[in-house]
């Protein structure tokens, strides 16, 4: 199963395009679209490996190893998943803003 | 002051706090009724979102759940957290931009169909009232045992104080209230936790304290200790799980996917202003959230030592103020099996001392000899978690039945004020249903939980996700999927919880899933059922085909808010 629907086709855009922005052209859009599918890829791989893997395939494997104290599979279930998960959310958060500003798709009109 | 008056005070003191601010911000618009206006700092947000999520489940009963369960309670944990990431990454941003004032508004327009539209009331309604029912009873067991009044009367006053600021305020007076909520509820965890962790091992910081030693000299840190106080008494030991690896797995993806598909939380995202802010609103409600998650296994594993070390082997007579306290609500048991006047606790037939899982938080304090003022703060917090997250689920039920209903379906022609005084009588008529759940608490309340997550991952998960990241899915694939997702999901639960409960168990599960974890593969049947319809069927017009390309692109969402 894949986390992230992938599958949809590389979306042909349509000719007339309605959106009136001037600066946002349909190439953009599409170049913009698939550097956020990139980004996501990769973020939801981390989440899946720390929750679903280290956290329930991995997780009596890694206990063998200690970690403050803790069983390593054990602490990454009940604690470092957790910490994981929060910095994926900003790091995305930080990560597209980037991107929207390379092509020129950001929402910071006029104010910040 | 007596820990009674204190309660009162504490519990007064909130209350008044929520119904000045349910005053202060009343809702004037439609708008303001069902997103806040649009406005919310995307902090204040985050806030409020952590309140509405963090239920009477989180706050009363997780940590004993995973006191209990021991490594199994994982699944909780990383089912209600991991979800964030899907909201944050896959869902809000792009909701946002869409920027209408209810889910089944998203579904209905991607997929062009009232009947869409329909198929996702129903599932939000099933979902928030399953829900609901869960938080009255919360109220109910709070009330009962602190403040000592009837579980009618502290139902019918909870259900008064969310009258007041989810009919008059809407969103704007719930988001605000919420903030509050969530500052009396996080400290009303944290004090205690502190508190016992610096007691058991001298570690201020509960998430550290659970990894140190344990400060009575054996050199063993908490849960070493634990593994070999419980496997002594018969239990198995706390780092190890019981349940099958598929369905720990399959349990925390429903957990999960139902998460990002719970339409209460997923309307809290638009209430921002812009799409940046609803990826940004997301991290700080997880940040606000894990908080308390990452506290929640250290309090479960303080809690089950301190048990054990309290009760095992003590005579009656010398039983601990807590525990004859609670024996009178009937959660705790004691049964002399072999007549020594001994309380003898251990897994298997010679046990004789039952506790209810429910208890462990709110008993905690009591349990570790903390000061009235913590046990009143606990009080504060339970009712706080419970008020907070039934206000959001009426909230999006009086929504969906007044917008999605009545405007959008039945009756288009009403005005906005007549939309604005529908949605309040909505409103009304909500707390009622959900007062008479806590009142006379169906007896299904605990077994359909389940319902609600799996049901949200089986059905609408599926239809946002795919709705924003294909094109290609059409309206007969998207009610093709949600439908069969509901319907298999639904099944299987109803089968092995109400019509055969003694075949439930792993031989007969399917594939060894859990009715719990089984809205996993109904949301794999949904979206394979959405792509196989979709493929032999018209693809969507353009119109819709240009609103997706819209919804993926984060500018522009300002101005179309503006109007």
């Amino acid at each position: 199963m894949s986390e992230q629907p992938q599958h949809h086709s590389v979306e042909n855009p349509s000719p007339q395009d309605h959106n009136d922005q001037k600066t946002l052209t349909t190439q953009n859009a599409a170049d913009y679209w698939h550097s956020n599918l990139r980004l996501l890829a990769k973020l939801l791989t981390v989440w899946f490996v720390v929750s679903f893997g280290c956290g329930i395939l991995l997780v009596d494997w890694l206990d063998q190893f200690t970690f403050f104290g803790f069983k390593l599979g054990f602490w990454f279930a009940q604690q470092g998943a957790i910490y994981v998960f929060v910095a994926l959310i900003f790091i995305y958060a930080w990560r597209i803003q980037t991107i929207e500003r390379q092509f020129g798709v950001d929402d910071d009109e006029g104010s910040l | 002051m007596s820990t009674q008056l204190l309660t009162y005070l504490f519990v007064g003191a909130s209350f008044a706090l929520y119904i000045g601010i349910a005053v202060w911000s009343r809702a004037g618009s439609t708008k303001d009724f069902y997103v806040a206006g649009g406005g919310v700092h995307p902090v204040v947000n985050g806030m409020a979102t952590a309140a509405d999520w963090m239920s009477a489940a989180s706050f009363i009963s997780m940590a004993g759940i995973i006191s209990f369960m021991g490594r199994d309670g994982s699944v909780y944990l990383l089912g209600w957290t991991g979800g964030y990431v899907l909201l944050a990454l896959l869902m809000a941003p792009y909701l946002r931009k869409f920027g209408r004032f209810t889910v089944p508004d998203f579904i209905g327009e991607r997929y062009y169909s009232k009947t869409a539209r329909m198929v996702a009331v129903v599932c939000l309604i099933f979902v928030s009232f399953t829900y609901v029912a869960g938080q009255m009873r919360g109220v109910g067991i709070v009330f009962s045992r602190f403040l000592e009044v009837d579980v009618e009367t502290g139902v019918i006053i909870g259900m008064a104080v969310v009258f007041m600021y989810a009919v008059l305020g809407g969103m704007k007076g719930i988001t605000y209230t919420q903030v509050a909520q969530y500052c009396v509820l996080i400290f009303a965890y944290m004090v205690p936790a502190i508190f016992i962790s610096i007691m058991i091992t001298g570690n201020p910081i509960p998430q550290l304290g659970f990894g140190s030693e344990v400060a009575d000299g054996s050199g063993l840190s908490v849960l070493q200790k634990l593994d070999s106080v419980l496997t002594d008494l018969g239990f198995s030991a706390y780092t190890q799980g019981s349940k099958s690896t598929i369905d720990v797995f399959a349990i925390t993806a429903a957990l999960m996917f139902g998460t990002a598909g719970l339409p209460h939380v997923l309307v809290r995202f638009f209430t921002v202003p812009k799409v940046s802010d609803a990826r940004k609103s997301a991290g700080y409600a997880l940040a606000f959230i894990a908080i308390l998650y990452t506290t929640a296994p250290a309090v479960a594993s303080f809690a089950r030592l301190n048990l054990v070390d309290t009760v095992h082997n003590t005579s009656y007579e010398q039983a601990p103020q807590w525990f004859s306290n609670w024996e009178s609500t009937g959660l705790v048991e004691w049964q002399d099996k072999n007549n020594d006047g001994v309380m003898q606790y251990s897994a298997g037939a010679a046990n004789e001392v039952k506790i209810d899982r429910d208890i462990m938080v709110l008993a905690n304090p009591e349990i570790a000899n903390l000061p009235g003022w913590v046990i009143a703060l606990v009080a504060a917090g339970g009712v706080a978690a419970a008020l907070s997250t039934a206000a959001g689920l009426l909230l999006v039920i009086s929504s969906s039945i007044s917008h999605d209903l009545l405007k959008q379906t039945l009756m288009p022609s009403i005005t906005e004020k007549q939309e604005l005084l529908f949605a309040r009588m909505a409103a009304a008529v909500a707390v009622c249903i959900a007062g008479l759940f806590g009142i006379y608490p169906p007896a299904f309340v605990a077994q359909v939980v389940a319902f609600a997550f799996g049901l949200a991952a089986a059905s609408l998960f599926p239809a946002i996700v795919l709705g924003i990241f294909s094109k290609r899915i059409n309206k007969q694939g998207a009610i093709a999927g949600m439908l069969l997702g509901l319907i298999f999901t639904f099944v299987y639960i109803l089968y092995f919880k109400f019509i055969s409960p003694e075949l439930n168990s792993a031989e007969n599960w399917l594939l060894g899933i859990s009715p719990e974890g089984i809205g996993f593969i109904g949301m794999l049947l949904n979206i394979a059922a959405a792509f196989a319809v979709s493929r032999f069927t018209a693809p969507p017009p353009v119109e819709v085909q240009n609103l997706v390309d819209d919804i993926r692109i984060p500018s522009g969402a300002a101005v179309a808010h503006s109007h």
